[in-house]
């Protein structure tokens, strides 16, 4: 821990946080024109990478080096355009969380079409011409292309702020970033504004993948990588402001190389890892921000929207016609595993349904009723699971007392995480959500003691009388339908209006006596505790548990279920886990490129069913009813 | 006694507009001739104010044929609406509050413009926009979120008259300003009528409407329940008591 490797981390520090800015301040432009959040963007970063490393490498013996970081930065802009135009321009007026899940879809489809066409393997770039030395720094030698890109990040931030400050189209921006209905009356057209916003975004993050060649390979981990450490930049900056994203990529880049510096240190006996924690640092400093300036540090409050969202049509109470249908699903539920006894596999196929359905239904429960979007909802899934493996294995405690326990683990850390996170709401609660679901994942990866780091438990098995896997089954299904029934009383006692008032109108729930919050809080435990439900179920369904069950990417699958089944409809959520379980299942079965087919399918429902495939079967179903109800 | 020519600038019929589900106009007709100022009055809630978005597009439901200039509008977007010389200012201003006030003027800049005879239109510059509102003259550097509601209301207008427009939608210019920017509204009214420039004014202030405008339209429940000249109107006390009067 000397000065001289001090000095060089936090030229290190600089060196990443300028690739980092790059991708953020694209994010932050783009969000705060279009109001999308942009989950490609790490995408395009990844595709900055790429094409640079084609244009070097391959076509006709190559580019030089410079050229190539320029065009392929061009290229992605271009794509940019292409996404908006094709893509986003028709669903500016759908729900926010509805531009999520197609921007999420593009991750799946950009993904599997760079796996189709740069192929698995990790692909290194070369060396910067005239830049592929290194200099002496107190000794020590520092490569001279990271203190060209400690350069760029200033360079960038400085062109940004003329572009913005001193032409036409950068006073349209910032015109455009806090009214953009009025700028159309003015006589911009808001679409060609929209679109030229993206395209720069896009090709700022393809020039920081670009930039980045020489220093990592290209590989097809870089896009959910990269989007979660610009997301945190973007939050932690405060959501727009470019300023901000420089400074809080400044400082994650810089606290990460302290850790790393720091190495492993001995405070008061205890053995601190420092470098461990560079797993998670940016999500403590997002917590941490989020907590104390909830709108970043150089953000601000987000004025309250102008557009009145659509409003939400009320929940209706169960008819004959649904509790018809209900008991007819529930016969076949109960009688088919006698039917398929000639194969198994549909037995495990359908647990494994009916967890997804529960999960999905609990998530459906705050974000549909009580309007909290949670994007780290796999964190309690996972929580519940882990806690009945460990309790299974190392205290030896009943199985199925363990069912009871390992759901109030779960419910423990969403005590604890909902504390925080009801106080924030929209973007930045999903945001928070999301940073407390990565803490733990990274806690659960790293401490391979307890938790077996990223091999997971293995034999956490059922009890004797449940190791048929029938058996199993019949357990999981009266569990889920009790949980999901348990949900529904919920949603039509009392205490299910007041979360629906306080989605639809705060202040005015707050002025009929509700308090918001703590209701808020409530709903966010109950969820809590039955997606512990889910993963406790889950556990000893599968025997063996893995830190994928609270990645990120499974908390998306959650969301992805939620607004296929549709956000305001009681059934939403197990309906839209069913579709999508199957989707995934017979999709994967069947090609190579499931991700692409899956995100294809995504953008088909977002832009045909934009309530939602239950809403759209209400709809036909309800559709003329509702009309004469509406209007009487 | 009108003091405008016989041209129709801007031309409704039957126009209908809904909020979400709700019904807020019902088959509204009306008229501006170019040259001259109309005032559209009524109370609280009568419509005025979302006649004047219906008539911009910018609301998602609207019916009827709407004619600009003897362009149909009725289906076009609020930028195209614009960009073909109707300016609209709304009641609520609506600055941007982190630019400045050259900057927000920058925003609304439109190409000049000529009358289909070929007579040029109105041209408005800063400068020229600061002659005729020396306060924001003073302040072109000041960020509009820093500046008092009479300000932030001479910038709102200046700020569409950047898109030299032949006709100016004016939603409640006297609204919640101080008695001394009424008063210079009305006289900016009049500045620029003279200048040539239309404008289609919403208020409930019967004296204001009776300073500035040659015509007016009274709104009820969203319909038109009567139209004249301002002085049939300012004589006729049943029309005013019945749907004027507060």
């Amino acid at each position: 821990m000397s000065f001289s490797s001090f000095i060089v981390q936090v030229l290190n520090g600089l060196a990443g946080a300028s690739s980092l800015f790059l991708v953020a301040a694209g994010l932050s432009l783009i969000f705060g024109v279009t109001r999308i959040v942009n989950f490609a963007h790490g995408s395009l970063y990844m595709l900055g990478i790429y094409v640079a490393y084609s244009l070097t490498e391959s076509v006709g013996g190559g580019l030089g080096f410079w050229p190539a970081v320029l065009l392929s930065a061009i290229a992605v802009g271009v794509l940019g355009a292409v996404v908006e135009v094709l893509l986003l321009r028709r669903i500016y007026h759908a729900p926010e969380l509805f531009q999520l899940l197609a921007t999420f879809a593009l991750v799946l489809v950009i993904k599997d079409a760079a796996l189709w066409i740069w192929g698995p393997e990790e692909l290194l770039g070369p060396r910067a011409p005239g830049l592929a030395g290194s200099v002496s720094i107190l000794g020590r030698q520092f490569p001279s292309y990271d203190l060209f890109l400690i350069v760029v990040g200033p360079v960038v931030l400085g062109s940004l702020w003329l572009l913005l400050t001193r032409t036409r189209w950068g006073t349209l921006v910032r015109a455009a970033t806090q009214d953009r209905e009025m700028v159309g009356a003015l006589g911009v057209n808001q679409a060609w504004l929209f679109t030229a916003v993206f395209a720069l975004g896009a090709l700022l993050a393809g020039l920081g993948g670009a930039l980045q060649l020489p220093r990592e390979p290209a590989n097809l981990e870089l896009d959910l990588h990269t989007i979660g450490a610009a997301f945190v930049v973007v939050v932690v900056g405060g959501m727009g402001s470019i300023p901000g994203a420089y400074v809080a990529a400044l400082l994650i880049a810089e606290l990460k190389a302290l850790c790393i510096w720091l190495g492993v240190v001995e405070v008061f006996g205890f053995t601190i890892s420092f470098s461990k924690l560079t797993l998670v640092v940016e999500f403590l400093v997002m917590a941490v921000v989020l907590v104390v300036r909830p709108w970043g540090l150089m953000g601000r409050p987000q004025a309250p929207s102008r557009h009145a969202g659509t409003v939400e049509a009320p929940l209706r109470p169960v008819d004959n016609l649904f509790k018809a249908g209900a008991a007819l699903l529930l016969l076949v539920l109960t009688v088919l595993p006698a039917l398929t006894t000639q194969t198994p596999y549909v037995t495990v196929l359908m647990i494994d349904l009916l967890i997804a359905a529960l999960f999905a239904t609990s998530l459906h429960f705050i974000m549909g009723p009580a309007g909290m979007h949670s994007f780290g909802h796999a964190a309690y899934f996972g929580l519940g699971a882990y806690a009945a493996a460990l309790l299974v294995r190392s205290l030896q405690l009943p199985m199925e007392l363990t069912l009871v326990v390992a759901p109030l683990v779960a419910a423990a850390g969403a005590l604890v995480v909902g504390w925080f996170s009801v106080r924030l709401s929209g973007v930045y609660l999903a945001m928070l959500t999301l940073a407390f679901a990565q803490i733990a994942w990274a806690i659960v990866y790293q401490w391979d003691t307890v938790t077996g780091g990223s091999n997971g438990l293995t034999g956490v098995w059922p009890s004797a009388w449940l190791a048929d896997k029938a058996a199993y089954y019949y357990l999981t299904l009266v569990l889920v339908i009790l949980s999901m029934l348990w949900l529904k009383r919920c949603l039509y006692a009392p205490f299910g209006y007041a979360m629906r008032a306080g989605r639809d109108s705060p202040l005015r729930a707050d002025a009929v006596g509700i308090d918001v919050k703590r209701m808020q809080w409530v709903a966010f435990v109950i969820a809590g505790l039955f997606a512990g439900v889910a993963g406790a179920l889950f556990a000893f369904s599968k025997g063996s548990i893995s830190p994928e069950s609270l990645h990120v990417g499974k908390s998306v699958d959650g969301l992805v279920m939620v607004l296929l089944g549709g956000l305001q409809t009681l059934t939403g959520g197990a309906v839209g886990a069913v579709t999508f379980t199957w989707l995934h299942d017979t999709v994967a079965r069947n090609t190579e490129y499931w991700k692409a087919m899956l995100g294809a399918i995504i953008l088909i429902l977002v832009l045909l069913f934009p309530q939602g495939i239950a809403g759209f079967v209400r709809q036909i179903i309800y559709g003329k009813r509702d009309e004469i109800g509406g209007r009487a | 006694m009108t003091l405008h020519d016989q041209t129709v600038l801007l031309d409704v019929r039957g126009l209908s507009a809904w909020y979400g589900a709700a019904q807020i106009l019902f088959d509204v007709d009306l008229q501006v001739y170019r040259g001259e100022v109309v005032a559209l009055m009524g109370r609280n809630g009568a419509g005025k104010s979302t006649t004047l978005k219906a008539i911009m597009g910018m609301l998602d439901k609207r019916k009827g044929t709407l004619t600009f200039m003897d362009r149909d509008i009725s289906e076009a977007e609020p930028h195209e609406i614009a960009s073909r010389g109707l300016g609209f200012v709304p009641e609520d201003r609506r600055i941007f509050t982190d630019l400045t006030v050259a900057e927000n003027l920058e925003v609304g800049r439109q190409a000049p413009r000529h009358w289909p005879d070929g007579k040029a239109a109105p041209v408005w510059t800063p400068e020229r926009l600061y002659a005729l509102f020396p306060n924001l003259g003073e302040m072109p550097n000041r960020p509009g979120g820093r500046m008092s509601g009479g300000e932030q209301q001479m910038l709102t207008v200046a700020r569409t008259l950047m898109g030299n427009p032949y006709l100016v939608l004016l939603d409640e210019p006297s609204e919640g300003v101080a008695p001394v920017i009424v008063e210079q509204m009305a006289h900016m009214i009049m500045e620029l009528k003279a200048s040539g420039v239309s404008i289609l004014l919403s208020e409930q202030n019967m004296h204001f409407a009776e300073l500035v405008s040659d015509r007016a339209y009274v709104l009820e429940k969203g319909q038109i329940r009567y139209s004249g000249s301002m002085e049939e109107l300012a004589a006729n006390e049943e029309v005013r008591r019945a749907y004027l009067s507060v």
